[in-house]
C-alpha cells in the first residue's frame, strides 16, 4: 500500500460566535484533522470567544430570521414542523434567545450532534492549530489567559503566510 | 472476511464524529490490523470512502445493513 502523498493543510477563518455559527469551523477542523490534514483556524472578530475557556456561544434568533425553529421533544412529526417566528416576539421577548439557545441544544443532543465544547477538544487533540487575531484582541479587551492555553496569537500577515500553502481556505 | 482485531460503536453519532473516533481507534492499533466501525450516520458511507482515500488506510468493506446501519471493514496501513 502506497504511503498518502505530501500532508495536505487546511486553512479557516472563524468570525462567527453565535452557537450555530461554531460548529462549521470546528466540524470542518476535526474531520479534515481525522484525515491527517494539518489544520490552523484563525479566531477574529466574534470567533474570538470561541477561544476562551469557557464556551458561552448563544443562537441569536433575532438576527437570522430564516432559522427554523423546531421542537426537540415529542412525536417525529411534530418535531418536523417548522414554527414561524415574528421578529417582533424574537427582539422583544425577554428570555426568548436563552430558551431558543437551550431548545437548539437539546436538538443537536438528541440527533447525535456533538457539543462545541467536544468538537473542540477534539481539534485540540489532534494538534489543529487555534491562533487568535491579536488586533481584534486588543479591541475588544481580550488577554490570552482567557483563552485555553492550546491558543496561539498571530495577526493578519502571520496566518495568510499560512493560508498561502494551505490546499483549502475558508472564511466562515 | 478480515480478522478484526478491534470494534468501534459509533451508533448515534452524527458527522463528523465516526472519521474522528476511527481516528482515534487506529492510533491505538499496530500496522496491518483491522478495525470494524459501526455507524448510524446516514452520511458515512461517502465521509468513510473520502476519509480512507485522504488517510491511505484500507477501506477492505463498506456495507449497507439498512436501517441506517453502517459497518466498515478498515486495515492500517501505516
Amino acid at each position: 500500500m502506497a504511503e498518502p502523498k505530501k500532508q495536505k493543510r487546511l486553512a479557516l477563518v472563524a468570525t462567527k460566535g453565535t452557537l450555530d455559527w461554531a460548529y462549521p469551523p470546528f466540524i470542518l477542523a476535526s474531520a479534515a484533522a481525522a484525515m491527517d490534514w494539518e489544520v490552523g483556524i484563525f479566531f477574529t472578530f466574534y470567533g474570538l470567544p470561541l477561544l476562551n475557556k469557557e464556551i458561552k456561544a448563544t443562537i441569536s434568533p433575532g438576527s437570522n430570521p430564516a432559522m427554523p425553529m423546531k421542537m426537540p421533544f415529542g412525536p417525529e412529526k411534530f418535531q418536523n414542523i417548522d414554527w414561524p417566528m415574528p421578529n417582533i416576539l424574537m427582539n422583544n421577548m425577554p428570555g426568548f434567545e436563552g430558551m431558543a439557545t437551550g431548545m437548539m441544544k437539546k436538538m443537536f443532543k438528541n440527533k447525535g450532534v456533538a457539543s462545541i465544547e467536544e468538537l473542540r477538544e477534539a481539534c485540540v487533540d489532534m494538534d489543529v492549530q487555534m491562533i487568535g487575531c491579536q488586533m481584534t484582541m486588543d479591541v475588544f479587551g481580550f488577554s490570552k489567559e482567557d483563552f485555553i492555553e492550546e491558543a496561539e496569537v498571530a495577526g493578519a500577515a502571520a496566518f495568510l503566510a499560512y493560508a498561502a500553502d494551505a490546499d483549502v481556505s475558508m472564511f466562515i | 472476511m478480515a480478522n478484526i482485531d478491534t470494534t468501534l460503536d459509533c451508533s448515534g453519532m452524527l458527522c463528523p464524529m465516526p472519521v474522528v473516533k476511527t481516528r482515534k481507534a487506529l492510533k491505538g492499533m499496530e500496522v496491518g490490523q483491522v478495525l470494524q466501525m459501526i455507524s448510524t450516520d446516514p452520511g458515512a458511507m461517502p465521509d468513510m470512502e473520502a476519509w480512507a482515500k485522504q488517510t491511505g488506510h484500507e477501506l477492505i468493506e463498506s456495507n449497507d445493513n439498512g436501517d441506517n446501519v453502517f459497518t466498515f471493514t478498515i486495515k492500517k496501513t501505516h
